[in-house]
């Protein structure tokens, strides 16, 4: 009992550190890299958990992360890069000392927010909440600084990592129904991205999302 | 077949009429004879029913299985409604057999299939809002009629003038309804003390008896809201800008009776749901009368568009109705119930004689636009000659709105003035103020409005024509004429026996304030009306018509007896010699010493400017409501200047977006975990 949760705390932490690395990660396939080893980690504490619990429907999440977020999201995103031949260098709205500055503050900000939870809980990944809350708005902080379309796709779906783990972590994961349906709407999410890449794309001559501001009605 | 069938019935028809249009849409003229004669159909049952619940004094309710889950439909016919279904159907019967002749101009030129729809839907609007017995289906069926009144508006919707008084009316509607939305919130609420959806019917609301408090708020935005409706000063700008632009059979209801159903909500909510109040609302309420009536027949004579005039002159007369409804709210506070009927029933009366008499007006309007193509009484003149029907029948409308005997506007000014002149000193100074300042201001307004009828009349309908060519110009055909002939009919049957009317109406005061005065009013029989006491003040409609068509009589054999009485000559031209018609005294001259006097009352842009060959004279005027300036100018500013602030937040750039949305998770996190 006590080495699986040891286990996931090792995970949670390499979860956190990949978020980390998304933030300071400046070529787009590191990202897609990072990206992925986040959703492996994902999958196999999903997995360990399942296994600690005995709830064995975590085994299917398991599988479809794996399969859904290692494999076939990054790889429809590698195929999109490709054929787009998006600049291997992605800018960022602010430098990456102040970003990590924020993303410090906000990993604090989370473990302050989610203590009373941790005295109150009993379950074993009750640690890794905080972990999981850092994750999301870290995802989202990700979406904030940087202005490539691509990389802002990969922090919603690092957002919905985070998410994924705050279930498994705080409730032993959503009901089987629920997962399937979340799945499936971050696939059909990435099809519909690609699309609209490709409409930006035709229409600004450019995946850089200040483009858009031209978007704006003029006063 | 009972009151509630009957009414029923009336909505059911103008419900299968909307369902049979579809046949009738690429034959637009049959349409129009179905449509507005099963229209007049519903209507006469609506007034059979309301007569009838009136008379026999009907206090159902029934609860219909249809609306939202838990929240059925609540009716009730009660004397109350039933005369308000009464004033509603009893125009909108007269209306659509005038509207058959009317709308028939429009076949060929534009689609009227929208215009028949939404008349429909107007009218089931009207009925079934004096119908609720519940907030919810009073609210729809209130936006409902708000509505269908805003598509009927904008008919003619390729004229910028339209669209923009459309939108005016919408915005002004809304605003109110949300007000009356707010106050039926707080009775339901106070009625179930916060806990539940159940305290929206108006039987809980009648059975609860509301904090100081909540009953003075419910009270004042339910005032708000439905003298946004009414068209009480400083809310009434919608008015002036929508009835002219509508069509005339549309704004003789708009005017005629959709106002009323404001009315009816204030009677509604003080008088029955709330049921107890201080004196102040009533001071309130007659304050708001007394300035709505004296602005609005200031602002009427100002106008040179007829339809215009009209439409300020409505202003008056709902500050009339409102004066009688104050009164009666402020006897009931100091337990002086007799009184207080006096007052409730001139302001009944008024909103049924003003139902008729302006209905006539606006028809009368409509028919002059009909022939003339012209709203603007500059340019018109002379008609009484070409048309001589819709002539004599506009002067009827005329001397019933003058409050002139023995057509009917008289008799309901009388009482709201008996009203002023019997009461007693009440136990506030400000009231013993207000009321004598009241009862001089209603004649002032009286008078006033008996200077803007006789401009409307003469220089509509005498003199000479002053449009630069004279068109041909043909009286119109028999259905309008009918339809106002009716009108005109039931002015004169109401002014000449009130008795009966007060006798018929007589059962609304006796349940909602808890006395009568048929009894006294009707003390020597139905020939002489006596309201509370025969020594103070009486009046007989009867002897006055007698007397009237014996002096009318008389001048006819004297002016006829012999042929040579009448001469026709050329003008005598003061021995100038070109006089053309337009020298004729107009209507801006016509109002002119009264802009004078009340001047400051009105923002007026005056300028006479010399130009164009042989030194000719411009002469402009522009006469506005101040109230554009006063109230509507600044929130208007206000609004775009913080709109264009709010507006900096769309930056167009996604990070901007997720910024806001990140920085407002955090906040919640932080202050609300």
């Amino acid at each position: 009992m006590n080495l699986a949760a040891q286990i996931n705390s090792i995970l949670a932490a390499l979860i956190l550190l990949t978020a980390f690395g998304l933030l300071v990660q400046r070529r787009i396939y590191g990202l897609l890299h990072l990206f992925a080893w986040q959703g492996l980690f994902l999958s196999i504490s999903t997995a360990v958990v399942g296994y600690t619990a005995g709830a064995h429907h975590l085994y299917i999440s398991s599988v479809l992360t794996l399969l859904l977020k290692v494999l076939l999201l990054p790889y429809i995103l590698y195929v999109l890069i490709h054929r787009l031949q998006i600049h291997k260098d992605v800018e960022t709205m602010l430098n990456v000392p102040t970003t990590m500055l924020i993303g410090i503050a906000l990993v604090i900000f989370s473990y302050h927010l989610t203590s009373p939870i941790r005295e109150l809980s009993t379950l074993v990944t009750r640690s890794t909440l905080a972990v999981a809350l850092a994750t999301v708005m870290l995802g989202l902080l990700m979406m904030i600084t940087r202005r490539n379309a691509v990389t802002q796709i990969i922090g919603f779906l690092a957002m919905e990592n985070g998410l994924f783990f705050a279930a498994t972590s705080a409730t032993y994961g959503m009901p089987l129904v629920v997962e399937l349906g979340v799945a499936l709407d971050i696939l059909i999410a990435a099809f519909i991205f690609g699309i609209f890449f490709f409409h930006i794309r035709t229409t600004f001559d450019s995946l850089d999302v200040e483009q858009m501001n031209r978007l704006k009605e003029e006063d | 077949m009972s009151q509630f069938e009957s009414v029923l019935f009336s909505i059911i028809l103008l419900l299968s009429t909307l369902a049979i249009i579809p046949l009738f849409i690429r034959r637009q003229k049959l349409l129009i004879y179905v449509t507005f004669s099963l229209t007049g159909i519903s209507s006469i049952f609506a007034v059979l029913g309301g007569l009838w619940t009136v008379s026999g004094r009907v206090n159902q309710s029934i609860i219909l299985p249809i609306g939202l889950p838990d929240l059925p439909i609540h009716l009730r016919l009660d004397p109350l409604s039933g005369f308000f279904l009464t004033v509603i159907g009893l125009l909108s019967f007269f209306v659509s057999i005038y509207s058959i002749g009317y709308i028939k101009a429009f076949v060929g030129k534009r689609s009227v299939t929208h215009l028949v729809i939404f008349y429909c839907i107007f009218l089931m609007g009207m009925f079934s809002v004096v119908l609720s017995d519940d907030a919810f289906s009073f609210l729809i069926s209130w936006e409902v009629m708000a509505a269908a009144s805003y598509f009927l508006v904008m008919f003619e919707d390729e004229r910028t003038e339209n669209r923009r008084a459309g939108f005016l009316y919408l915005v002004v509607a809304h605003v109110g309804a949300i007000a009356i939305l707010l106050s039926f919130g707080i009775m339901a609420g106070a009625a179930t003390g916060f806990k539940g959806f159940s305290g929206y019917t108006f039987d809980a609301m009648r059975q609860t008896e509301f904090s100081v408090g909540w009953a003075a708020a419910a009270f004042l935005l339910a005032f708000f809201g439905f003298a946004a409706k009414a068209g009480v000063i400083p809310l009434h700008i919608w008015l002036p800008e929508a009835h002219p632009v509508a069509p005339s059979n549309v704004s003789a209801l708009m005017s005629g009776v959709m106002l009323k159903t404001a009315i009816y909500g204030i009677i509604r909510v003080t008088f029955d749901l709330i049921g107890d109040f201080p004196w102040w609302w009533g001071a309130v309420v007659l304050i708001f009368g007394l300035i709505t009536a004296l602005m609005g027949i200031l602002y009427a004579i100002m106008q040179q568009d007829i339809k215009r005039l009209l439409a300020y002159s409505s202003v008056e007369n709902i500050g009339v109705i409102l004066i009688g409804i104050g009164l009666a709210m402020i006897f009931t506070s100091f337990e002086m119930p007799l009184l207080s009927a006096l007052a409730l029933t001139a302001a009944l009366y008024h909103t049924l004689n003003h139902a008729m008499f302006k209905g006539l007006l606006f028809m009368g309007a409509g028919a002059v636009l009909h022939a003339t193509k012209e709203r603007n009484m500059e340019k018109m003149g002379g008609l009484i000659h070409k048309m001589p029907w819709t002539a004599a029948l506009f002067l009827v409308g005329c001397v019933s709105i003058s409050a002139l005997p023995p057509f009917n506007g008289f008799v309901s000014e009388w009482l709201t003035f008996q009203a002023f002149l019997l009461s007693p000193s009440l136990p506030s100074p400000l009231l013993n103020l207000l009321i004598p300042l009241g009862a001089t201001l209603v004649a002032l307004t009286a008078a006033l409005a008996a200077a803007c009828f006789v401009k409307a009349f003469g220089v509509t309908f005498l003199g000479h024509w002053r449009g630069h060519h004279s068109p041909h110009i043909h009286e119109v055909d028999w259905f309008m004429r009918s339809g106002m002939i009716l009108t005109a009919i039931s002015c004169l049957v109401l002014g000449v026996a009130p008795t009966l009317v007060i006798n018929w109406i007589d059962v609304l005061p006796e349940q909602l304030i808890g006395d009568r005065i048929a009894a006294s009013a009707g003390e020597f029989g139905w020939l002489w009306l006596t309201p509370i006491a025969h020594e103070r003040a009486s009046y007989s409609g009867p002897i006055v018509l007698i007397v009237v068509l014996a002096v009318l009589l008389l001048a006819y054999i004297l002016l006829h007896v012999r042929k040579s009485a009448i001469h026709r000559a050329p003008l005598w031209d003061c021995g100038f010699e070109k006089v053309t018609n337009r020298m004729q005294y107009n209507a801006t001259s016509f109002s002119m010493p009264i802009r004078r006097i009340f001047g400051f009352l009105f923002s007026i842009k005056e300028q006479v400017l010399k130009g164009g060959k042989g030194g000719t004279l411009h002469y402009h005027l522009k006469v506005r409501d101040r109230f554009w300036g006063w109230l509507y100018m600044p929130v208007a500013d206000i609004s775009f200047y913080v709109a264009r602030k709010i507006g900096r937040l769309q930056q167009g750039r996604i990070q901007a977006y997720l910024i806001y949305s990140f920085i407002t998770i955090i906040v919640l996190l932080v202050f609300f975990r």
